[in-house]
């Protein structure tokens, strides 16, 4: 094969890595007609949104760059809480709020950061726990400001830049949030494909080599978790739009958990996991959930501990996997 | 032209010295090898000399320029690469990923986060001839992890030599690499660009004295002797420490 | 102030007999298992009900508690947490994660979600003068056990022969196994011995330490901290950083109830960030 040949084949390669699957139109367009088709869902539909836009910003810190985090609510909620108290406080444009609450998060995920780089694995899941705890501690004490444990309410919420109505109107609340998250996700899926993108994943699969080949290790992370900590700004601050009370449980650390949850169901590492895990959570919690709160508790434990024990990075596909190919196994035999 | 050098270098660990009183020169173009018997301080010296450890005591000099104080990454922007004794490579990446990764770090466009990666034809092309280079032309596409040993060790000096480094400190090339594949290797090594200064670690003296124009002996952390390859071959006080070395090759 | 002192001393024994199972496994066999305080949670449950509604005496469920969480915990290291030994630090944590969940929701379930007071018996009840600080029986009983079994600890890690087995297996697995030690029926019973004293400690301070169904998720961050300032490659270290949270907490809860807990994590963190291997751990970070 001539040079040229190679390199055009090797250019397509690339390429091919980072187009869009066909797969990713239909849903992406499906998503889009939900908005018009599937009118009695759209406050489920507005939830999954959300809850996956925060699931991709913890992918980005978990799947590209290999950061445990289990205190990624700190973001959600802060963001959650600048958006309502910008909103009651100076303006209630909604788009203006984001950008406000995007803006604030990722300043506090740039100050935690450098706390988070430090050690191991191990020391980091405490370090993310123990800012959640102390975000938590601060939201809790500052009742005045926050609204305590009550929660803060009569945030106003105006027309999206000016013209389009979302309050108490869920169909284009959900239109909203899914532009949103389009928007955003666009975003997110050119910046893994970016030369920055790929040397997160060199961090995360080698460190001590990534560094041997001139990557500046602690400068690139702190940059994707400031990122990452900006987009969970914002998931937060759409749901303080979207719902009428920002209260603790935004920040608290059960909904670091959930989010985890939610990604590793879904798989790391593809930016779809995050959507796809947050949709089938939230679909699952409505069904099940509303027999009794243990068994949906039950079922999430059960759920995490069959995916430790057998999935790997693809979540509930990881699974799939196995049994397809357990099954397959089986057939084959003579 | 001294390309690289130490100053008084040591490392201490409570009461162990790895590292004592070295005062290497590494003279620009140098096929320069260091050899010594197991546990005499080599990695050690070579982790210094990329800032993975900190000395406890001396200086590190790269073209006569102080990068004593500078971290990993720093070090490799100044033009000083490494190779590993057991392969350090990114699994779950392309060797043509891999490859261009590194040219796009050299190229200071590793901070670009809109653009595509691969978007550069460039970068690939020079990946791709690189890659050629090293035979891996075959396997651009593959997960690096699903690489066999012998292919995995080329790519390993390749990522080194992407970077087009002034000086390439290449540990135990050989190492691990089975009879059948060693001649590729040491067709790579041999085949270096001459504009760049080597400094070799070895265990196997064949490599050693087929490739150096300079040996210096490292025993216990100490600088034993060092001269041309002729003389460090006859030198008795050499052969004494080496004595039950030379029997495994 | 002394009155604090004590109960802080009294609260930071606790503490340190529920986490130094977690420590030993940590150190051990380098698992992190988050799911440490559902022991605990257990041998309390078991103690409450003994006593509550079987009419045993309060000193006679402890080593019952004890040997109900160890037993549990032997058949859940054999049947579960075997798996996880060479995985990795995250996977570790979401399996134990699911675990307290799943714990939590059967708990729930059985014994309902408010929280639980062992009646204990009336000589235990009160507390006396000392010198104008008062001494709580029941707090003082606490120091009292909790000394005993750190010192009997310290025994048993210093002069039998399991210890030196345990501590050849700690410094180096495979050097160990290789001489002859059977580091595998080690983990086992190491496992299960710190859950029984987790359980025994839930017992113990059931009263102290608040018995409902998520206490583990609850106190999960306190053991950690015991672990990780306190290091774990010895028992003072641990110990130390027990009563300092003990104490701490005690009379941040006291002197400062708008701080209390704020206080507590932000010198975690402060720690964690500045000797990632703990306060008092010797030699280098794993």
């Amino acid at each position: 094969m001539s040079s040229e040949d190679s390199v055009r084949e090797a250019s397509a390669a690339l390429k091919r890595k980072r187009a869009w699957h066909w797969l990713e139109y239909v849903f992406w367009i499906a998503a889009a007609a939900s908005v018009f088709l599937l009118p009695s869902q759209h406050a489920l539909l507005t939830q999954i949104a959300i809850w996956a836009l925060f699931a991709v910003s913890l992918d980005l810190l978990l799947g590209y760059a290999g950061i445990v985090s289990l205190g990624h609510a700190a973001y959600f909620g802060f963001g959650a809480y600048v958006a309502a108290l910008f909103a009651i406080n100076f303006t209630g444009e909604p788009v203006t709020g984001l950008v406000v609450a995007g803006v604030a998060a990722g300043l506090l995920g740039l100050i935690t950061s450098l706390l988070v780089l430090r050690g191991t694995d191990l020391t980091r899941i405490m370090v993310t726990i123990g800012i959640a705890l102390v975000m938590y501690e601060i939201a809790n004490q500052m009742s005045w400001l926050t609204g305590g444990a009550d929660g803060l309410t009569g945030m106003p919420v105006d027309p999206v830049l000016g013209f389009f109505p979302i309050y108490f109107i869920p169909k284009n609340a959900y239109a909203y949030v899914l532009v949103v998250l389009f928007a955003l996700f666009f975003v997110a899926k050119r910046i893994v494909h970016s030369p920055f993108g790929y040397s997160l994943r060199a961090i995360k699969g080698n460190p001590l080599r990534a560094s041997s080949i001139g990557i500046p290790n602690n400068l690139r992370l702190i940059a994707v978790y400031t990122v990452a900590a900006a987009y969970a700004g914002i998931a937060g601050a759409l749901l303080a739009q979207t719902t009428p009370v920002v209260s603790l449980t935004y920040i608290d650390f059960q909904r670091s958990a959930d989010v985890l949850l939610m990604l590793i169901i879904g798989g790391t590492g593809y930016l779809y996991g995050g959507i796809v895990g947050s949709a089938l959570f939230l679909i699952a919690q409505k069904s099940i959930g509303n027999v009794t709160p243990q068994y949906w508790e039950f079922w999430i434990g059960f759920a995490l501990v069959v995916i430790a024990l057998f999935a790997r990075d693809r979540g509930v596909f990881s699974i799939i996997e196995r049994i397809v190919n357990a099954l397959g196994k089986r057939n084959a035999k003579p | 032209m001294i390309a690289l050098e130490t100053l008084g270098l040591e490392k201490r660990f409570g009461g162990i010295v790895p590292t004592n009183d070295v005062n290497l020169r590494v003279r620009e173009g140098a096929r320069h090898a260091l050899i010594g018997p197991n546990g005499a301080g080599k990695t050690t010296l070579i982790n210094l000399l990329t800032g993975v450890l900190k000395p406890s005591r001396g200086q590190v000099k790269l073209a006569g320029n102080d990068i004593t104080r500078l971290k990993p990454h720093q070090r490799v922007a100044r033009g000083i690469a490494r190779t590993f004794q057991i392969n350090q490579l990114f699994g779950e990446l392309t060797p043509l990923e891999a490859i261009a990764l590194v040219i796009g770090e050299r190229e200071k466009l590793g901070t670009r986060f809109w653009r595509a990666f691969g978007g550069d034809e460039k970068i690939v092309t020079e990946a791709v001839a690189l890659a050629r280079q090293f035979g891996l032309a075959d396997v651009l596409e593959e997960r690096t992890s699903s690489l066999p040993y012998g292919k995995q060790r080329q790519l390993e000096i390749a990522l080194a030599i992407a970077g087009k480094p002034r000086v390439l400190l290449l540990d135990e090339p050989a190492a691990g690499v089975p009879e059948t594949e060693r001649h590729e290797i040491l067709e790579t090594v041999a085949a270096l660009p001459k504009d760049v200064t080597v400094l070799l670690i070895e265990h196997d003296m064949d490599i050693v004295f087929g490739f150096a124009d300079r040996i210096t002996v490292l025993v216990d952390g100490k600088l034993f002797v060092e001269g041309e390859p002729k003389e460090i071959e006859n030198d008795p006080r050499v052969r004494a420490v080496y004595l039950g070395e030379r029997t495994d090759d | 102030m002394l009155t604090i002192l004590f109960d802080g001393i009294a609260y930071g024994m606790l503490l340190f007999v529920i986490a130094c199972g977690l420590a030993v496994t940590l150190g051990l066999m380098n698992f992190v298992n988050l799911a440490h305080g559902a022991f605990a949670m257990l041998g309390g449950y078991c103690a409450w009900l003994l006593v509550n509604f079987y009419g045993v005496p309060f000193f006679a469920s402890l080593p019952i508690a004890f040997m109900f969480a160890a037993m549990i915990g032997l058949v859940a290291e054999r049947t579960l947490y075997v798996h996880f030994y060479n995985r990795s630090h995250f996977e570790q944590v979401l399996f134990t994660i699911g675990l307290v969940f799943m714990t939590a929701a059967v708990v729930d379930y059985f014994m309902g979600s408010q929280q639980r007071f062992i009646n204990l018996p009336s000589y235990l009840q009160g507390r006396f003068d000392f010198f104008g600080v008062g001494i709580g029986k029941y707090r003082l009983l606490i120091i009292l056990i909790c000394a005993l079994i750190v010192i009997v600890l310290q025994v048993i890690l210093g002069y039998t022969r399991f210890g030196s087995r345990l501590r050849a297996a700690v410094d180096d697995q495979r050097v160990a196994s290789g001489l002859g030690i059977n580091v595998n029926w080690i983990f086992a019973l190491t496992f299960a011995f710190g859950c029984g004293l987790a359980g025994l400690g839930g017992a113990l301070g059931a009263e102290i330490l608040s018995l409902e169904p998520h206490f583990p998720l609850k106190y999960m961050i306190y053991f950690l901290i015991v672990v990780s300032v306190g290091g774990t490659s010895s028992i003072t270290g641990p110990f130390l950083a027990s009563l300092l949270l003990g104490i701490g907490d005690v009379a941040g809860k006291y002197y400062a109830p708008r701080f209390g807990g704020f206080v507590i994590y932000t010198i975690m963190i402060v720690v964690l960030v500045l000797r990632p291997q703990g306060l008092f751990a010797r030699g280098t970070a794993k």
